[in-house]
């Protein structure tokens, strides 16, 4: 049967509700340095779902990741919201020879300002990719810090399945709008889709 | 997976957050979201127990419980970062409400989020799955995520449910959805 069937119902359709949860914006990178989320990010929603299809980095061992704008720095450059984060990984090799539960202590960060990852070293093979997931909570509150979490199953460069699981705070009760993915070098391809699930 | 939201409650104080309808055989699943869980007192956990059908207006105190849960964690000044199994946390056989978060923070902007899904709560030929995902500003300002997981063990059908923090009152809006 031809995807085209089943497409609507897969990767949903922009503005087209599934029940409580609403496709907001759809965005393909194709030799892209970022992909920003820039509307649409407000009260209307009390959880943004954002998913990744087939994230394929243009250098080998690239990071994946993203970080935000509050709005009191609109157009700002993603280097003032504070993190505090976890993150750990499962892997294993396809040679079978190397398997791991562990945290992964170089991709979390307290009270940092950086891009916070989502996958790292990832591998840049013509079929290697990354999907996953990010569930970011209640933005626009003006309260309490922003919560998130996110899972992803990865080629790691040296071809492992690299499973990640992340989680964290966004330091800030200002609210915020605005969300940027980008790889820590170099360019990606992929497609990113960001759900609204309705109050 | 069409998701279709049943009932919202939003909790301003308060000591418990209750779904006393709603729950049936209309859903198969049921995934509870928890939207800024704001406690009234330092270092308490959030959890959950339910009634089943044959002890109707019951004290949340009879329903069997086996479970784990593990958690990875962050502090602020760096100083404890990881993941581990929390043997504190998780039931066998137990009676109490489960854990879902443990020793959150009470500060004005510190709370807790996460999801929690329920299986097939109106079976009556097997127990009754859950899982639940959470992430909390904890007391020692940290951040800690939490999956716990287990069955309720029993085979009468479940139509209510609590939720709650171990002590003490809290703020936020927990809702339920219905899924398939």
């Amino acid at each position: 049967m031809p995807l085209g069937t089943h497409k609507a119902t897969l990767f949903g359709v922009a503005g087209v509700s599934t029940g409580d949860v609403v496709l907001l914006s759809t965005q393909t990178a194709s030799g892209s340095a970022s992909i920003t989320f820039s509307s649409e990010i407000d009260s209307t929603y009390g959880e943004y779902i954002f998913k990744f299809y087939n994230i394929n980095v243009g250098t080998d061992q690239a990071t994946f990741h993203f970080q935000v704008n509050a709005t009191d720095d609109p157009g700002g450059g993603y280097d003032t919201s504070t993190i505090t984060s976890t993150l750990f990984t499962v892997y294993h090799s396809e040679a079978g020879d190397a398997t791991s539960l562990a945290y992964n202590a170089g991709s979390d960060q307290a009270n940092g300002t950086a891009f916070q990852q989502i996958g790292g070293s990832l591998g840049n093979g013509s079929d290697e990719s990354l999907a996953g997931e990010l569930h970011l909570f209640n933005p626009a509150s003006t309260t309490y810090v922003k919560h998130f979490y996110g899972r992803d199953i990865n080629i790691f460069y040296n071809d492992y399945a690299f499973a990640d699981y992340f989680a964290g705070y966004i330091n800030d009760t200002t609210a915020i709008d605005d969300i940027q993915f980008k790889v820590s070098t170099g360019v990606f391809d992929g497609t990113i889709k960001m759900w609204g699930v309705k109050n | 997976m069409a998701m279709t939201l049943i009932t919202t409650n939003t909790s301003s104080d308060a000591a418990t957050s209750d779904f006393t309808t709603g729950i049936d055989s209309t859903y198969k699943l049921y995934i509870f979201k928890f939207i800024d869980i704001n406690p009234a007192t330092n270092d308490k956990n959030f959890t959950f127990q339910v009634n089943a059908t044959d002890d109707p207006g019951g004290d949340y105190d009879v329903s069997a419980i086996t479970s784990t849960v593990f958690e990875s964690e962050h502090y602020e000044d760096d100083s404890i970062a990881r993941v581990r199994y929390e043997p504190n946390d998780d039931q066998a056989q137990g009676t109490a409400f489960q854990i879902l978060a443990e020793g959150m923070g009470n500060g004005g902007d510190e709370s807790l989020a996460g999801e929690m899904y329920l299986f097939n709560p109106s079976n009556t030929t097997y127990v009754k799955h859950f899982y639940a995902t959470t992430n909390a500003y904890r007391h020692p300002d940290s951040s800690r995520q939490t999956f716990a997981a287990g069955y309720i063990n029993d085979t009468t059908a479940i139509d209510d449910i609590r939720f709650q923090m171990s002590s003490g009152n809290f703020d936020g809006t927990i809702k339920m959805y219905g899924v398939g």
